[in-house]
């Protein structure tokens, strides 16, 4: 059997999929109109607003968020670590929160706003916390780096928006970036090669010494 | 991750409706846990319904002084609400010693209290669990367990239940509020709304099929001094060892919740009336009955020592 006999492709195959799209797109098709033994995976129109720039496809169901910003809008500053939530690599804000884009499906996202680390800053501008984690070598290979950027980002938010963490010894007082604060809070951006102190350096300097530091 | 349909629902009760129509259906909301088992084909869902856009995300007060969380408020959210940090404390504290800032972000309420166990054979496809796959067997009785459970255990699986959130509602006694397939609704308490394992241990809930959780009900508030203390391998982003949830009261009565120890959050009424003799009294009604492995056996002393703990800062 040779390739082409695995994978027939062939124009009507083509349409037939291009219509079961215009379908999905009029409405949800249930599981037993679409079996999922034959025909093409299920895909779903999905609108993202990427950095500013609106982006629409169509996407196979299971693309994560992750795959979408860097298998289709070719946006590979997010990383792909463990896939699985444990590692932060992947983290992005949507809509100005922090998430791990890994484990968030594409076309739950639709309408959303997504910031990634090439939207924070560029080489040429750089957003002040990527140039405090140049400045305090908060990195070694670099491979976590966007992940723990756009995670500090939004630890200085939280901090701002009043929000406790664990470590918080009161629930009622506004929360400081102290250290043991950003330890805590980065907890879920893992550095392989061990660079926590100098990232929390970076950090506490974007921060400033209390709350209302400018991020 | 096998091929699905994706829907988004527009009603709780066109969810329910869809999710009890369609084979192999699952709502999605958060994502964080059902998404991670999907991608290991743990899960294998034909079709998710996405429950994020229903406008369950709201934190209300109820008329008789307590508070209605929507399904679908965000961990986050829900530990930073004002009310919710003044007057259940240890539920916000809970909420915060689970997970990272990102998950939290995006994990629900209603998630929460859906998550699957981590206990290391559910997980691991190679091997037989009870759970994944009824009536293959139990990989983690007689294996790695030590972080598995101890109390209302089987002969059939001895996996914990892992959330923390879970753990403090039980403490405050909230009502799990859904809506059914054919649109009826009702109120489940937390006591009933976990099971344990006994034969079927791949049941987990009392929820029906295509039963769609709205919100969670807390009473009014209990007062008193409100603590959440974990213990777990590392200080941060780590699963709990053994957790106590409690709200104690100036007169010396309390309540208890355990997380850690059990299929579901572990409360025993009977050892709360104990609460004045001091910790190792309090614990061992707690654990009557326990059945431990010589792996996790030191459970038993660590909720005792983590009970003093509890009643030390309490006192405080």
């Amino acid at each position: 059997m040779d390739k082409h006999e695995l994978f027939p492709v062939s124009r009507r195959g083509v349409l037939a999929a291009g219509v079961a799209t215009a379908t999905l797109a009029g409405g949800p098709l249930s599981a037993q109109e679409a079996p999922m033994a034959e025909g093409p995976p299920p895909t779903s129109p999905v609108t993202l607003k990427v950095n500013g720039k609106t982006h629409r496809l169509d996407l196979d169901n299971r693309t994560t968020l992750l795959d979408a910003l860097r298998e289709h809008w070719k946006l590979t500053g997010t990383k792909k670590g463990c896939d699985h939530g444990q590692c932060g690599a992947c983290t992005v804000l949507v809509d100005g929160r922090r998430i791990n884009s890994c484990l968030s499906l594409a076309v739950m996202h639709d309408g959303d706003e997504i910031t990634t680390i090439e939207g924070l800053g560029t080489p040429d501008r750089l957003h002040p916390m990527q140039a405090a984690f140049v400045r305090h070598d908060g990195y070694q290979c670099g491979y976590c780096t966007p992940g723990q950027i756009c995670s500090a980002v939004a630890v200085l938010g939280e901090i701002r928006a009043g929000i406790p963490s664990h470590v918080s010894a009161s629930l009622e007082a506004p929360p400081e970036p102290s250290i043991d604060e950003l330890r805590e809070r980065m907890s879920g951006n893992i550095c392989r090669c061990g660079a926590y102190s100098n990232i929390i350096d970076a950090i506490r300097e974007v921060g400033g010494q209390g709350a209302g530091g400018k991020a | 991750m096998k091929a699905f349909t994706y829907e988004r629902a527009t009603t709780p009760a066109e969810a329910a409706a869809a999710a009890a129509r369609t084979p192999g259906a699952k709502f999605i909301a958060g994502g964080t846990n059902l998404l991670d088992l999907m991608k290991l084909q743990i899960e294998t869902p034909r079709h998710l319904i996405d429950v994020n856009r229903l406008g369950l995300d709201r934190i209300e007060a109820t008329p008789d002084g307590g508070l209605r969380i929507g399904a679908l408020v965000r961990n986050t959210d829900l530990a930073a609400d004002a009310r919710v940090r003044r007057d259940y404390g240890v539920l916000s504290r809970a909420l915060l010693a689970g997970a990272s800032g990102q998950l939290r972000n995006k994990a629900t309420t209603a998630g929460n209290l859906l998550q699957r166990t981590r206990c290391p054979y559910f997980y691991d496809t190679t091997k037989p669990c009870n759970k994944r796959e009824p009536g293959a067997g139990c990989s983690a009785i007689g294996g790695f367990n030590r972080n598995l459970a101890i109390v209302g255990t089987s002969e059939h699986c001895i996996a914990t239940h892992p959330s923390d959130m879970a753990v403090a509602m039980r403490v405050l006694d909230a009502q799990v509020e859904t809506v059914t397939a054919d649109g009826a609704k009702r109120a489940i308490p937390i006591a009933d709304f976990h099971t344990l394992p006994d034969a079927t241990p791949h049941v987990e809930t009392t929820l029906e099929p295509g039963e769609l959780i709205t919100a969670v009900t807390l009473p009014r508030p209990l007062g008193g001094t409100h603590v959440y203390r974990k213990v777990r391998d590392r200080a941060s982003y780590a699963f709990a060892l053994v957790s106590v949830a409690a709200v104690l009261q100036p007169d010396g009565t309390g309540r208890l919740a355990f997380g850690g120890l059990a299929h579901k959050p572990w409360r025993v009424e009977a050892a709360e009336r104990r609460i004045g003799q001091g910790a190792r009294a309090v614990a061992g009604a707690v654990l009557d009955g326990a059945r431990t492995t010589p792996q996790n056996a030191f459970k038993t002393l660590l909720v005792e020592r983590t009970l003093d703990a509890v009643f030390t800062s309490a006192r405080a």
